[in-house]
């Protein structure tokens, strides 16, 4: 398919982030993702995937993190450095990584928290829509969300998200520490958001398999830098990644160290 | 029989009172986590704002209450922007001492206009308000300020359960991270709550002057003794201040009835103490849900 | 003779004694004892009685300040019971001299060690609390103590107050102010020599491994609990030695003074002067007895002047607010204090005409 350039939702270009002035942590990322696809982005612990999406979302000024070089483009203005609410106000919302609901609050008052950038606007409908999408929400509502079952609470921090009508969610580490037929009905849920809502994503995993089935497009991210990208189909097939970050090493010979040599080198070429 | 039904009015009505001064420390600190050692002179604030309104320029009570009221919303609100948010992520003893200092500055400027002695409104309460049960006489300021209390009470229940505004706050205090990425504006709500804490510390101050008169030392005390009223019934929760409240004035009326009025000021924070070390969250207060 | 010590260019430390030693450079060391003689020989000298009076009021000051230092700037814990303390070691003080006749020289001690042990007593709520619920212990300390001083009269009198025999060192007099000087500023210097030396000890790391991360600190094996205990004791032990001094020079003590709003003055010293800085409790006692002072003198100066007696007797009021005010200015503006000021101006003079 042909890509127009109108085409793209959000453009990192070459964005540096730095934490409290010293700790440099993104070293030049650029990233595309097209509107209404889903973009993984993989990498495994400190390799940055976090901080990107904060960026994107405006939350690194509480942390005292700063987009340092480069831009990031969101349908077609800049929006780097601005805070939280002016950039939630143009339709970008992050799931925070490790289900962060409002404990002392009811289900139901969380989801009314996710109208925050429309608080004047009718909102029962969404109520309504975000029931459909996660069903055992629905006979929990009065319960307060700190007593929730960890797949309850993803359910429920991603509806909070819907609330918001994002035109791009960024969603991370939706599966850390759920079981595994939940994670598949939570990836599940996750397509139809997009296919449905046209709803355009930015999913960060470690669980790389499940990531690459729904994604459209990918990043693998290493120390701060993007060093690889492709189609979710061509990553899945690629013997790096195959090795690397599905655990799946190619035609199910022993690893040599000249393998991990040629990788290494590649990696510091890309 | 007659001398305890007598305290136990008493002892209810300040304790009512102590609630409802505690009130807007609550609302501060459930919001931002600020612990507002300025509460007392925002109390003093609203009763003299009141009092130069009343006394000094004469005009209607109904009126005059109002206008004390959307002022000393405008104080809380000015004084978070001023001073508070430079302070967002500070240390916990940098906020603290700035509130100290406020409460500095508030008194002296009080003190410097009016100076330390004791005023009072005109008597402007209907007779008519005065209840007798039995033999036991409750002055119309009692039952003034109980009804004031009990309405603003539910107000503000219903406020936090179920305003849009209410809820962000509550999330806010939840945690403010997911709050924020949510786009809930949350300096918005810090300042807001600041301006809700210093409206009903304003009306307070009123009903406090109304009944004891109007002094500044006096009620700057009462600012202090918000914190074994918040203790006891759990920092972050409105009906724990109002029923801590109950029990400190009970406990203070019945030890300087029964045992010694010397006692009274310092009983409260003996039991404080007490409460501290067997039950920190207070009575009321949220028990942390902690899990991983 | 070795080599002259200068600041080097960069960090060049290669042993760790290097990075504990008290002066960095020789040259630190020989203003520091000049500082001393200055002080000793043309200070007491030079000063006009009220002056003097002013100083040694600073000096005891600052010893307080430097033990609630120890507590709030190196351990974390905030007391606002500071004030009480100090009056804890006047009451020792002014009980041991008079019921039990002790001299002097021992009482002052034996009263810091009395506070001491009051101190570990409204110290163990930080076993349990932190933050700010421990706040609000030590300000229920604060209103407990003043309330037993006030009502235990078989000790301590109660409102009337004691009054104190004059203080003598070993036959000496300490009876003018020339002399009170001389002992309350040797008492601070060696006071402030323990403190320093105290923060490059295990016990000094401890506390300030548990102001930093007091989980981390339980973590690394350090017993948390026997440390704040400790640092209360130390912090009090300071207030009461202060106390004592206090009453001693006062020679008539009564339960006023000992409010919150003491308590709140030493911790403004402690944040105005630099939280966690030796130096830094000495200047902000210097600051705030010196905004005092002026303050007072202000009002006194409208007051005599008939035309203005009126807006003088406000002035009073005024007062209050200043002190407010600079509270507020310095954590706004230079939360690190006078201190951190004081550093600049410093490494300015050092560097210049090439900042960089």
């Amino acid at each position: 398919m042909e890509e127009r350039p109108e085409d793209t939702l959000l453009q990192l270009n070459n964005i540096s982030v730095v934490y409290s002035d010293v700790i440099q942590v993104l070293k030049g990322v650029s990233l595309k993702v097209p509107r209404g696809r889903i973009v993984s982005l993989l990498g495994s612990n400190g390799a940055g995937k976090t901080t990107t999406l904060k960026a994107i979302s405006g939350l690194l000024k509480p942390e005292n993190g700063k987009v340092t070089d480069g831009e990031i483009v969101y349908d077609g203005s800049r929006v780097q450095n601005l805070s939280p609410e002016e950039i939630t106000r143009l339709g970008i919302t992050q799931v925070l990584e490790g289900r962060q609901p409002f404990k002392y609050l009811t289900i139901e008052e969380n989801l009314k928290v996710g109208t925050a950038t429309r608080w004047l606007k009718p909102w029962k409908k969404d109520l309504e829509l975000v029931y459909d999408y996660f069903p055992p929400l629905t006979k929990r509502k009065k319960t307060l969300a700190g007593y929730c079952s960890g797949g309850e609470m993803q359910m429920l921090v991603m509806g909070r998200a819907l609330m918001a009508h994002p035109k791009l969610l960024l969603l991370d580490e939706p599966s850390l520490g759920l079981a595994p037929l939940v994670v598949r009905e939570i990836f599940r849920i996750i397509r139809r958001i997009n296919e449905e809502q046209g709803t355009t994503i930015v999913l960060v995993e470690q669980n790389a398999n499940m990531a690459l089935q729904i994604a459209h497009y990918g990043y693998v991210m290493e120390n701060g830098k993007i060093v690889m990208e492709g189609e979710a189909a061509t990553l899945r097939e690629n013997p790096d990644v195959k090795e690397f970050y599905l655990g799946v090493s190619a035609g199910g010979l022993a690893r040599s160290y000249k393998d991990v040599k040629s990788y290494k080198r590649r990696k510091r070429w890309l | 029989m007659e001398f305890f039904l007598q305290l136990l009015i008493n002892g209810l009505s300040i304790g009512l009172l102590y609630g409802l001064s505690a009130l807007g420390f609550v609302m501060i600190f459930k919001a931002s986590s600020v612990l507002n050692f300025a509460h007392g002179q925002l109390l003093a604030m609203g009763a003299f704002f009141f009092l130069v309104l009343v006394s000094w320029l004469k005009i209607p009570i109904v009126v005059a209450f109002l206008i004390t009221l959307a002022g000393s919303f405008v104080l809380g609100f000015a004084v978070e922007r001023i001073f508070l948010r430079p302070l967002i992520g500070e240390s916990l003893i940098f906020v603290i001492m700035l509130t100290v200092g406020l409460a500095s500055m508030f008194k002296g400027l009080l003190l410097f206009f009016f100076g330390g002695n004791l005023q009072t409104y005109p008597d402007f309460l209907p007779a008519g308000l005065a209840l007798q049960i039995g033999t036991i006489y409750v002055p119309p300021v009692y039952v003034a300020s109980s009804l004031l209390g009990g309405v603003f009470l539910l107000l503000f229940g219903l406020f936090f359960k179920y305003s849009p505004q209410g809820i962000f706050m509550r999330s806010v205090a939840d945690n403010q991270t997911a709050a924020m990425s949510l786009g809930v504006h949350v300096k918005k709500v810090f300042a807001l709550s600041w301006a809700i804490a210093a409206l009903v510390a304003g009306m307070s101050g009123i009903v406090l002057g109304i009944i004891n008169g109007i002094n500044v030392h006096e009620i700057s005390s009462i600012g202090l003794k918000v914190f074994p009223v918040v203790i006891l019934g759990g920092l972050d929760s409105i009906g724990g201040a109002i029923i801590g409240g109950i029990i400190i004035g009970l406990l203070e009326t019945f030890t300087s009835g029964y045992i010694s009025p010397s006692l009274r000021d310092v009983i409260p924070y003996i039991v404080l103490v007490v409460i501290l070390l067997i039950k920190p969250y207070g009575l009321f207060g949220l028990v942390e849900i902690e899990r991983v | 003779m070795r080599r002259l010590h200068f600041h080097p260019c960069g960090n060049y430390k290669e042993r760790y004694a290097e990075h504990l030693c008290l002066f960095e450079t020789d040259f630190g060391r020989m203003w520091a004892i000049i500082g001393l003689i200055a002080l000793f020989g043309v200070v007491p000298l030079a000063s006009s009685p009220y002056l003097l009076y002013v100083i040694n009021m600073t000096g005891i000051a600052a010893i307080a300040a430097l033990g609630l230092n120890i507590l709030v700037g190196f351990t974390g814990q905030i007391s606002l019971g500071h004030g009480a303390f100090f009056g804890v070691g006047a009451y020792a003080g002014a009980i041991l001299a008079t019921r039990l006749g002790l001299p002097f020289w021992l009482s002052v001690p034996a009263a810091g060690l009395v506070t001491a042990g009051v101190g570990m007593i409204f110290g163990i709520p930080s076993g349990r609390l932190k933050g700010l619920y421990l706040t609000i212990a030590t300000l229920a300390g604060q209103f407990i103590i003043e309330y037993i001083l006030v009502h235990w009269e078989g000790l301590t009198k109660g409102t009337m107050g004691i009054m104190l025999p004059s203080a003598s060192l070993f036959g000496w007099a300490v009876n003018t102010d020339r002399r009170f000087f001389l002992v309350i500023f040797a008492c601070l210097v060696g006071l402030t020599l323990v403190a320093s030396n105290l923060m490059r000890t295990r016990y000094g790391r401890a506390f300030i491994a548990i102001r930093d991360n007091d989980r981390a600190a339980e973590g690394m094996g350090i017993p948390i609990f026997g440390y704040k205990l400790l640092s209360f004791a130390v912090s009090s032990f300071y207030a009461g030695f202060a106390g004592a001094l206090w009453a001693y020079y006062m020679r008539s003590i009564s339960t006023e003074p000992f409010n919150l709003g003491l308590s709140v003055e030493y911790i403004a010293m402690v944040i105005i002067g630099g939280l966690g800085s030796i130096p830094g409790s000495i200047f902000g006692a210097v600051f705030i007895t010196g905004l005092n002072e002026i303050l007072r003198f202000l009002t006194d100066a409208m007051m005599n002047m008939s035309a203005l007696s009126g807006f003088g007797l406000n002035m009073a009021s005024l007062r209050e607010f200043a002190f407010g005010l600079a509270i507020v200015l310095f954590i706004l503006f230079e939360p690190k204090g006078i201190a951190e000021l004081w550093r600049i101006v410093r490494s300015t003079f050092r560097l210049w005409p090439f900042s960089y």
